[in-house]
């Protein structure tokens, strides 16, 4: 890697032992995938909370059946997924980035990043598994909580 | 720079309701009663208002993060960064003058 000569940068890169301040294309490919990712999340979540906040009944709307009902449409399901996915990873590495900015001790910095990814394979691990587990018509749901496609119990 | 400050802020907000958001969807898998009881606490009145912030700092978020690309891949970006700012507001405006009275009555409405 090549350093410029008194970059002025807006933030000069916080020298210290063990502080590396570049990692190559990686943190490319990040910059890029947050650009790319924002834009198609923009779209995905406008949709989700004109459908779920806006349209129909609003928030007073959604209970089981609703999720059922939307989910019934495998559209809904790679819509679901699809965000679920990038907004997880646009945050996990926004939260990355604030972490490397606000975290001044190597060992807190590696600790907030091992909590952070931690929690992000669990939300999305279970939030995936959610969706493609999904079942709208449960045996032994209580009475009134179905849509109306399920078959009479 | 306000916009820089306002979208960390914003983006840092959004995940930590994402986090939770997964979690509490995620109870249709376990029944249908469980999830209604616990998307019922999003419709009281507080909750509401806090859906309000909630769509306000995505809304913020989303056009900002537009200008953001703007500013990175136009070749004018730069020169009107100042000007986007201003129509990320207005456009924040517009869009919650739309969302607001419709989030309000559906929580606040009689039914």
């Amino acid at each position: 890697m090549t350093t410029i000569a008194d970059p002025k940068a807006p933030r000069a890169p916080r020298p210290g032992p063990g502080r590396r301040v570049t990692r190559g294309n990686l943190e490319l490919a990040s910059w890029v995938f947050m650009r790319v990712s924002g834009v198609v999340l923009v779209i995905l979540i406008f949709g989700h909370l004109f459908v779920n906040l806006v349209a129909g009944g609003g928030v007073k709307a959604i209970d089981f059946a609703f999720v059922a009902g939307k989910w019934a449409d495998l559209r809904w399901r790679v819509w679901d997924l699809l965000m679920l996915w990038l907004a997880m990873v646009h945050g996990t590495n926004g939260l990355r980035t604030i972490i490397n900015d606000y975290a001044e001790k190597s060992a807190t910095r590696l600790w907030l990043k091992v909590l952070l990814a931690a929690s992000a394979i669990l939300v999305v691990v279970l939030g995936t598994l959610v969706i493609f587990t999904f079942d709208p018509c449960p045996v032994g749901a209580a009475a009134g909580t179905l849509p109306s496609f399920c078959p009479a119990p | 720079m306000w916009s820089w400050v306002a979208h960390r802020i914003t983006g840092f907000a959004i995940f930590f309701f994402l986090l939770v958001h997964v979690l509490d969807t995620s109870l249709v898998r376990v029944a249908p009663e469980t999830y209604n009881a616990v998307i019922g606490t999003y419709k009281n009145p507080i909750m509401g208002i806090g859906e309000a912030g909630l769509v306000a700092a995505i809304v913020f978020h989303a056009f900002n993060g537009l200008r953001i690309v703007l500013i990175d891949f136009w070749a004018k970006g730069v020169k009107y960064q100042k000007r986007m700012f201003w129509i990320v507001l207005a456009l924040f405006v517009v869009t919650m003058a739309g969302f607001l009275p419709r989030h309000l009555m559906h929580v606040f409405g009689g039914n």
